[in-house]
């Protein structure tokens, strides 16, 4: 997959980065490219990526307090007046505290505020589970009108940022605060809405997001030594979901995985598995996240083996899907 | 040439008379608040704010924010009335494809500067248009009108903590002090008295006000553009249901459904 741009993820070292860094440097370009955005922050600039950009854009800066549901509000007035808004806080007290007011006042409003969870997943890491997000996909993929990305790196995350200004409507965009490995480059092509396959594969499929493409990638290495041809995809549009990709990814491979950081109900497990209970075919699918349950406190490599989300338990997940699609198979037959 | 507030006080009595006949004919709607809002909607559209009917969108337009959505019948009917649409219009309220949704939607509406719905959210988007208007150094107003019972909502206050800090004097609130919520007085449920010195905590200029004296409404609103460096707090005491004799201060009247006798008593009553 020499055109996707992407990292050979067997080298020895493999550079990490919070994607929380990439989310700066977007919003920094946007700045400097004459956008008209403004960035809000509620108090968490030293760890949420916006630090830097309100020192070099003071006047297109504006930290809110602890007042999420006001800053998530003003937001709505800044946009109804004509700005590019991004307002940023923790993951869970975005989707969480603020649901209403994205719901009844930005979605319902269809307005141009884009709102970015940080520390989002696990990556709150020693926060534990009160201060973890892993719910936050699943409560903003309900609301009408609203785009959700979790990107897979910093890199991708800057392409987010910047995609995110000029969609209309309101983004919903998860960014970690933990460094996660690049996967991918400024060559690797990047459209909200379209998944990208980054390696191709016929007996089964991975699609993932946010650091579990790096791990489905990883994962897929080391099937390919089993003699499984895995193809895995990089699904950083939760919603809309690439149904097009997720169908032809159904039929020729006849067997599905989702890896995700976050709950496995609602998330890009659930999105993937309403678009599959309803296509052509019906088939075998595994979701791979955090199963209803709350996070704890851990560095986040050590919560990402904790919870069962590695690539070794990816591969896992594949050979149970694929030996469920010989099964079937048989049973047809 | 602004109205006489005897002129005003006959534009309420039609756009009561429209809010009646509005939730009669809908089935449904709240008569309790949007009766007692009327009046300072009245002075804002007619006496006090920069606006166009004939041009929405003009981008120096004061806006208006109503934070207390549910009194959207008596919005619909100064909009209708100050000629952004037909009046013959105010009859499709709450109906199927509707342009007068049950809560205020801009997008289907014409003349509504911000969708509102959920309670307590109206006060952070009026700060946020106004912060806009000071970047952009435009020089429109922006009026925000709460239900008291509302400002039991944390977001109130968030944004009240808002406005003050960053000394948004082109935001103007106005609390309709009806004393009256869906399930009763708003004392006895949880106290919001004495409302007005909270709002003086919080750093806002805070002006009280007979809320259906359309002379001393007209001063409050001047001596609000006038404060420099605070935003303003009109405390307007109101009567919930006012017009009515028969709602009047009845918190029952806060969403009950109208019979045909009672609109016709209403309507009476109005005259």
């Amino acid at each position: 997959m020499a055109e996707m741009g992407l990292v050979d993820i067997r080298h020895s070292v493999i550079e990490t980065e919070a994607t929380n860094e990439g989310y700066e440097r977007g919003l920094i370009e946007l700045a400097e490219r004459g956008f008209d955005v403004i960035v809000m922050d509620a108090d968490l600039a030293g760890s949420s990526g916006t630090s830097e950009f309100r020192k070099l854009f003071p006047d297109r800066f504006l930290d809110v307090g602890l007042c999420e549901q006001d800053m998530i509000g003003t937001g709505a007035g800044l946009a109804l007046a004509g700005k590019c808004v991004f307002v940023t806080t923790h993951g869970m007290l975005a989707a969480g505290k603020a649901w209403d007011i994205i719901r009844s006042t930005i979605c319902y409003g269809s307005l141009n505020v884009n709102i970015c969870g940080a520390d989002a997943g696990l990556s709150a890491g020693g926060a534990g589970g009160s201060r973890q997000s892993l719910e936050d996909v699943a409560v903003m993929r309900t609301l009408p009108g609203m785009t959700v990305v979790v990107p897979a790196d910093a890199v991708e995350a800057r392409k987010a940022t910047i995609a995110a200004a000029r969609i209309p409507g309101p983004v919903y965009i998860r960014f970690a605060s933990a460094r996660v490995p690049i996967v991918t480059t400024d060559m690797t092509p990047f459209t909200v809405g379209q998944a990208a396959v980054y390696k191709q594969g016929g007996d089964a499929t991975v699609l993932a997001c946010g650091v579990m493409v790096y791990e489905a990638l990883k994962a897929a290495r080391s099937l390919e030594d089993e003699g499984l041809s895995v193809r895995v995809i990089n699904c950083h549009t939760i919603k809309p979901l690439d149904r097009a990709i997720v169908n032809r990814a159904a039929v020729e491979t006849g067997a599905l995985v989702t890896a995700e950081e976050g709950s496995t109900v609602g998330g890009l497990g659930g999105a993937v598995s309403e678009a599959l209970a309803q296509s052509v075919r019906p088939t075998p699918i595994r979701i791979v996240g955090i199963e209803d349950r709350f996070g704890e406190s851990g560095r986040h490599e050590q919560l990402l083996a904790h919870f069962g989300l590695t690539a070794r338990d990816i591969a896992a997940a594949v050979r149970e899907v694929h030996s469920r699609k010989r099964g079937a198979a048989e049973i047809e037959e | 040439m602004s109205p006489t507030p005897i002129e005003l006080k006959d534009i309420s009595k039609i756009v009561r008379r429209d809010v009646l006949t509005m939730v009669l004919e809908a089935g449904s709607g709240h008569l309790g608040g949007s009766l007692s809002a009327v009046d300072l909607m009245v002075a804002l559209y007619w006496d006090v704010m920069r606006i166009r009917p004939d041009h929405p969108v003009w981008e120096d337009r004061d806006r208006f924010v109503l934070s207390k959505a549910h009194a959207a019948p008596a919005l619909y009917a100064v909009l209708a009335r100050r000629g952004y649409y037909d009046v013959k219009d105010l009859l499709t309220f709450r109906k199927l494809k509707s342009r007068l949704q049950g809560f205020p939607d801009m997008h289907t509406t014409i003349g509504i500067d911000a969708s509102v719905g959920s309670p307590g959210q109206g006060l952070s988007i009026a700060n946020g248009i106004a912060m806009a208007a000071r970047m952009d150094g435009r020089q429109f107003r922006v009026y925000c009108l709460i239900g008291d019972g509302e400002a039991h909502e944390g977001q109130i206050w968030e944004a009240a903590m808002t406005a003050a800090h960053h000394n948004l004097d082109n935001v103007c609130a106005i609390i309709d002090r009806n004393m009256m919520m869906g399930d009763g007085s708003t004392e006895d449920i949880v106290a919001l008295s004495p409302l007005e010195d909270k709002w003086r905590t919080f750093n806002w200029h805070v002006i009280e006000v007979d809320g259906h004296d359309f002379e001393r409404l007209g001063s409050a609103f001047s001596e609000a553009a006038s404060v420099k460096g605070r935003p303003t707090l009109i405390h307007a005491r109101t009567v919930k249901g006012k017009g009515v004799p028969f709602m009047e201060g009845k918190p029952e009247w806060h969403d009950r459904k109208l019979t045909e006798e009672l609109y016709e008593e209403a309507m009476r009553a109005l005259g």
